[in-house]
């Protein structure tokens, strides 16, 4: 059953700093970026209030940032930061120290283009390229699930099959600086779930002295990396066993992909986070019609759920995927390059085509994604794939 | 009529984003008026700015201009000094940009006595971000990430550039906007690395949190504790307090200059590899 919960009218960074709020880790590093300055703006002020315990250190730059993260986790901290874009950059050395330590650090981060030219908008250019940092990733379309996320992430990257620290994206200023409809669970509910952080090994245990992040050499470096792959894959069911008790404290359910409409859908688009919401406003427009359309809303793209959404695509025969982030390699967004990889030892196959999107924070409109499946339907009719790779809505 | 200082401008840009009372206009303006008195060639100057609001000025600016990342403008400056010594480089920064997150950079150009004029429009926050705390904001007074007061020590400015070796290092203030023009045209002047901490009113997110509502009351402020540098020689310890120096701090003529130094080792390396 679900608690009483408050609803309010917030933005997602709000909603977010709430989360950290009821979650009141011990330690919170951060430096300020657009637009992910107000989850630690506000979180400031409860610090300020005396509303949590959480020990704030305002460092001088977003590898600070990271590296006080990592030093207050090492010594036994719940330990949190938040950040976007450049600062995601910029921390890129020590986002593989916390993953190779193994350390659970929760960092929401509020996707936003990477420079250059400067741009402040959303696009997942940011986390993208952090893909192959170690951390978990998850992915939120809207505040209430950038809320939902923060707090499951904090028992998925905590568990002990895991250690594994955790972003949770939501899409800069369209989702961080958009005012929605929260629901929030209380205070006591929150702390209960995520518990106390009990770490078997750290470095303020005196009675059992640790080093952390020794040199290693061939000898065992191998080990440590396979280590960490493995808890990878121990991340899914993880993941979704935090989901599971998380739907009975809230009422709200999350999986590693979300399925609207997938039914009997022909036509499926794929894509993450804010655009979602626009697609299944297309998808419900095309339904209306009798169209068999749907929408797939990848939610973790760490661990890549690869055989679960070869399942849920089996039944579709022409599949768009939607990546807002270019990688360059000429083939297409990495969530359209990984998803056909999983589709390789796939006895059925859909025709499958990928569009590049919303860079910069352009939008993307009913229209653009009505477009895409009009293309599709164009596929389908043809019998093969008129363009494997596209840019949507670019002047060339 | 066109202003005299338009030819200077992308007026395709304009309006700026600054906000209603911000100084940078003014900083930026004696700029402008430094670079029109010393008539530089607009075509052999080239202005770089990291991420702030003081960074946005070089994007009005009709130069050859750079707009580079958070804390790095001095290393691309460098760069460019390099490349070409031939060039003036002009930097434009904050106090986030150049004393937090670029802060070793700043040093180390200052250490080296590169040839860059590193002008800071400091106003004593993080401005783009409204208003959190930044190395430089004073103990004691309020911002979005101190709403119960700054309690960290704060950097001085010119002493730790002039401390890392800086050969002109000088501060000026929005108040004091002619004699801010003069010390910029001094600091473009100088051959080595020169510093210029202009102090820049920030209305919005420093002054409303600290008792200086309007931006005349932060201009009021500067005229009111700021004391021209041959005068405050002259006072007592005491009558210091709560004061600070402006006009040129520290100059040192003729100290050997990054780029040419490192050109003449070049020639020297030539000689003997070709003797």
């Amino acid at each position: 059953m679900a608690n009483e919960q408050r609803l309010a009218a917030m933005t997602g960074n709000e909603a977010v700093a709430h989360a950290l709020r009821q979650i009141d880790p011990d330690v919170i590093a951060a430096y300020p970026i657009t637009p992910q300055t107000d989850i630690v703006q506000y979180y400031s002020q409860f610090v300020s209030d005396g509303l949590v315990k959480t020990e704030m250190v305002t460092v001088e730059s977003e590898h600070s940032a990271m590296s006080a993260t990592i030093g207050a986790s090492a010594a036994g901290a719940r330990a949190m930061t938040a950040t976007s874009s450049q600062g995601l950059a910029l921390m890129w050395e020590m986002l593989h120290i916390a993953s190779g330590y193994r350390l659970p650090i929760v960092m929401p981060v509020v996707n936003r283009a990477l420079s250059g030219p400067i741009n402040i908008h959303c696009d997942h250019s940011d986390t993208m390229g952090a893909l192959t940092t170690g951390w978990i990733q998850i992915y939120a379309e809207s505040a209430q699930e950038a809320y939902d996320n923060a707090i499951q992430a904090v028992r998925i990257a905590e568990d002990p099959r895991v250690l594994l620290p955790t972003m949770v994206c939501d899409d800069g200023f369209i989702t961080s600086h958009g005012i929605e409809n929260v629901s929030l669970l209380p205070d006591e509910v929150v702390k209960g779930f995520v518990g106390e952080y009990k770490p078997s090994k750290f470095l303020l245990n005196i009675s059992d002295p640790v080093t952390v992040g020794p040199l290693v050499l061939p000898d065992y470096y191998t080990e440590l990396k396979f280590q960490q792959a493995e808890a990878m894959k121990a991340a899914k069911q993880v993941i979704l066993e935090v989901a599971e008790e998380y739907a009975k404290i809230s009422g709200r359910k999350y999986g590693l992909f979300e399925e609207y409409k997938m039914d009997d859908a022909e036509r499926v688009v794929v894509v993450l986070s804010s655009a979602a919401g626009t697609a299944k406003a297309v998808v419900n427009q095309l339904r209306a019609k009798g169209e068999k359309v749907g929408l797939l809303k990848p939610r973790v793209l760490r661990p890549f759920p690869a055989e679960e959404l070869v399942a849920a695509l089996s039944g579709a025969k022409a599949v768009a995927v939607m990546d807002r982030a270019e990688t360059f390699s000429t083939q297409g967004g990495q969530l359209f390059t990984e998803l056909r990889a999983a589709f390789y030892d796939a006895p059925k196959r859909p025709l499958m085509r990928g569009y590049v999107f919303g860079l910069g924070g352009r939008d993307t409109t009913v229209r653009e994604i009505g477009k895409v499946f009009e293309d599709l339907r164009g596929d389908l009719e043809r019998g093969s794939v008129s363009e494997k790779y596209t840019h949507l809505d670019v002047r060339v | 009529m066109a202003h005299p200082l338009e030819k200077y401008l992308r007026a395709g840009k304009l309006p700026h984003i600054w906000c209603a009372g911000c100084g940078h206009g003014i900083v930026t303006q004696a700029i402008l008026r430094a670079v029109d008195e010393l008539q530089l060639d607009t075509e052999k100057t080239v202005v770089v700015s990291g991420i702030g609001c003081s960074s946005r000025a070089p994007g009005y600016l009709h130069f050859d201009t750079l707009h580079t990342t958070h804390g790095r403008a001095i290393p691309f400056a460098t760069g460019i000094k390099m490349a070409n010594p031939e060039l003036r480089v002009i930097v434009v920064t904050g106090d986030g940009d150049a004393a937090a997150i670029g802060g070793n950079h700043l040093i180390h150009a200052a250490r080296r006595n590169i040839d860059l004029t590193v002008i800071c429009f400091n106003n004593t926050i993080y401005g783009m971000t409204s208003g959190q705390y930044s190395p430089v904001t004073p103990g004691g007074s309020f911002a979005s990430t101190a709403p119960y007061g700054m309690v960290e020590p704060s950097f001085d400015l010119c002493t730790l550039v002039a401390g890392a070796g800086g050969t002109f290092v000088a501060r000026g203030t929005t108040y004091h906007a002619r004699p801010l023009t003069n010390i910029i045209k001094e600091a473009i002047k100088h051959e080595g690395f020169s510093f210029v901490e202009a102090l820049s009113q920030c209305p919005t997110y420093y002054g409303r949190r600290n008792k200086l509502r309007a931006p005349l009351d932060m201009l009021y402020w500067y005229r009111d504790h700021a004391v021209g540098v041959s005068q405050w020689e002259k006072l007592t310890d005491d009558e210091k307090a709560g004061k600070f120096p402006i006009g040129v701090l520290k100059k040192v003529e003729h100290a050997p200059e990054f780029s040419r130094v490192y050109s003449e080792l070049i020639a020297r390396a030539r000689e003997r590899s070709e003797a």
